[in-house]
């Protein structure tokens, strides 16, 4: 089995958002960086089927260089090697473009990744890989198990879940309860230090430019009805905020 | 060169968040001069299809097909493909969602069309075509320039102001030829909660946490929800304890949702639970503990035991009617 899991560097989940140089770019200063929490569900899962099942698993990110600590620990985790894409990953059909050229190189056999990065929230670059690969992507997935070529997964849908059975290869956006986040433990540690990670070059270019940030306006004063006259709340809702 | 809107079906009806599409897309059609074009894939009704015309739409293409019943997502993106092709759209709306974020990357991927998510307001087309979309789940949001021939717009909830009219679409059967190779995924079971709300479309919504104590005690939330007719969501711990399915969950690694009332009963208000539901038009939050982070993000507070103040909630929503 041969494992691709494709991972984002992004700020974690309490970090504050804000923009400098004219709210035309963002202010890393003070952030942690994070592998994002889907993708943590999709590494972990692959290194479960790896274990399970014998072969290889290998992240990639698209991205600069300061990515390379978060590598290093998918690596402490239990991935093999690693490949980061040389660039600032701004659009998602450039995002995917990168990691197509290499899956169509590596030949796959399961790509894994988030449901939807936290940073751009797009959801969109499983369906765009998958697409340019000509395979077929499956996107929340919360139970995936593989039965000889086929995997048989469930997927959360608007109100409930559905069961799958698809043909390998595939892509996969992953989430809870897929598996559990695995904590690096020491021997990971030290030897993810020495595991390849290769640094390609990137190919193509994006199809949007982002000119501008913007943070959401200030909420105004909470206002606040007693408890003894709960009642009052329904009042305001109706007659003030109007969304009764 | 119509625009283009993919509107999905739930039971037999276009979807709600799909209307919304349809109503913007109809307003990008009349800022570039031309009309709006509704593509329905699934069964429904000629009068369901025609009201799509109260949107906005001038048009409905109607796939049909019974190979089409599953929502397969490969073979959805055929038809699309071929609508685009059809109308000569150079923009394509939809509503996010797993089934339409799916379809419309698809069609990127084939058509090197570029794409952008959580689209919240009408493009900007002085000069170029400006998007604006959320960014880091609600904390910010980015303008985003969209190059190349053709232009997919995946839109949040309440991205235009809708207002409904009452003109009547044109419906034509649309029967593209289907790829076999399209339909490798295979659907073997689904499990759905038949009559609940669904909490993504849902424009009230009644949320509850660890502050409910049990499962057993989630009958005061219910009540409330039924009596304002709002879906129930609820915190991840409440969703990881398994007091309630995880399709209800919200927050950073749940369900976003935007409703316009969104009230949050015995839930802390950490800052991930905060990024699924900072959307929301109006925030209501009943904690006991007046320090509960909850507080700063909310339009309406109560401080007090939910125990006490749901019921007295409920039974001033049923005087009302
Ligand atoms: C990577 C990551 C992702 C996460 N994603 C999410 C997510 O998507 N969604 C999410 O919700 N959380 C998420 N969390 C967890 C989050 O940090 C909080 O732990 C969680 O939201 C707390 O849930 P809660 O408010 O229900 O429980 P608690 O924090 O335990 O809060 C319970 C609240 O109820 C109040 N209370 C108790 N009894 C009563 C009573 N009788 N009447 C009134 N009020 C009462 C208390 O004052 C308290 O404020 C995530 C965490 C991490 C690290
Ligand atoms: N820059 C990137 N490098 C590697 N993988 C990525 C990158 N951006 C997105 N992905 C993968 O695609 C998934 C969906 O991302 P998105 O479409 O941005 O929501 C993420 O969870 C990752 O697994």
């Amino acid at each position: 089995m041969k494992i691709l899991v494709c991972i984002t560097n992004v700020p974690d989940t309490t970090a504050k958002i804000s923009f400098t140089d004219g709210d035309t770019k963002f202010n890393k200063t003070g952030v942690t960086y994070i592998c994002g929490p889907y993708d943590d569900y999709a590494l972990s899962r692959a290194v479960e089927l790896r274990d399970q099942l014998g072969g290889t698993v290998t992240v990639m990110n698209v991205g600069e260089a300061d990515s390379e600590q978060v590598i290093r620990k998918c690596l402490a985790i239990g991935a093999d090697d690693a490949i980061r894409v040389n660039c600032e990953p701004t659009d998602s059909y450039f995002v995917a473009e990168q990691i197509a050229v290499v899956a169509a190189q590596e030949k796959y056999d399961l790509i894994l990744m988030g449901r939807e990065s936290i940073d751009y929230n797009g959801g969109i670059v499983h369906g765009l890989v998958a697409q340019m690969l000509g395979i077929p992507s499956l996107s929340p997935v919360m139970k995936l198990e593989i039965d000889g070529n086929t995997a048989k997964m469930t997927r959360e849908i608007e109100g409930g879940k559905e069961d799958i059975e698809a043909s390998l290869p595939l892509v996969l956006g992953c989430q809870e309860p897929i598996a559990e986040w695995k904590i690096p433990n020491m021997r990971g540690i030290m030897t993810a230090r020495t595991k390849p990670l290769r640094v390609l070059e990137p190919v193509g270019e994006g199809l949007t430019v982002t000119s501008k940030y913007e943070l959401p306006a200030p909420k105004g004063a909470c206002k606040m009805v007693s408890a003894d006259e709960a009642e009052k709340l329904i009042d305001l809702l109706k007659n003030e905020a109007k969304v009764l | 060169m119509s625009v283009l809107i993919l509107a999905e079906i739930d039971n037999g009806a276009i979807k709600k968040s799909s209307l919304e599409a349809i109503y913007y897309g109809s307003e990008v059609a009349k800022m570039k001069g031309t009309t709006a074009t509704a593509l329905v894939i699934g069964s429904a009704s000629a009068g369901d299809l025609a009201a799509a015309g109260n949107f906005g739409a001038a048009k409905v293409l109607h796939a049909n097909d019974a190979r089409l019943a599953q929502g397969n997502i490969m073979a959805y993106a055929d038809v699309l493909v071929s609508a685009i092709q059809h109308e000569s759209s150079d923009v394509v709306v939809l509503a996010k969602s797993s089934l339409g974020d799916a379809v419309a990357a698809r069609v990127s991927g084939k058509l090197k069309a570029s794409i952008v998510s959580n689209v919240t307001e009408l493009p900007d087309l002085s000069g170029g075509f400006k998007v604006k979309r959320s960014i880091y789940t609600g904390k910010a949001f980015a303008h985003v320039e969209m190059k190349g021939d053709c232009k997919i717009l995946a839109i949040k909830k309440n991205a235009v102001l809708v207002s409904e009219g009452t003109a009547t679409a044109n419906v034509e059967v649309f029967s593209p030829a289907l790829n076999d190779a399209s339909f490798g995924v295979k659907v073997t079971g689904t499990h759905k909660a038949s009559s609940s709300i669904s909490l993504p479309e849902a424009d009230l919504v009644v949320s509850a946490g660890r502050g409910l104590k049990g499962p057993e005690n989630w009958g005061i939330v219910e009540d409330l929800a039924n009596a304002l007719g709002a879906a129930t969501a609820c915190s991840k711990p409440v969703s990881d304890l398994d007091w309630r399915p995880h399709h209800e969950h919200v927050g950073q690694t749940g369900i976003k949702v935007a409703p316009n009332l969104y009230i949050a009963c015995g839930i802390s208000g950490a800052i991930q639970h905060l990024a699924g539901v900072n959307s929301s038009k109006v925030i209501v939050v009943i904690n006991k503990d007046p320090e509960a982070p909850f507080f700063k993000a909310a339009d309406y507070g109560i401080v007090g035991d939910v125990f006490e103040v749901l019921p007295k909630l409920t039974k001033a929503i049923q005087a009302l009617k």
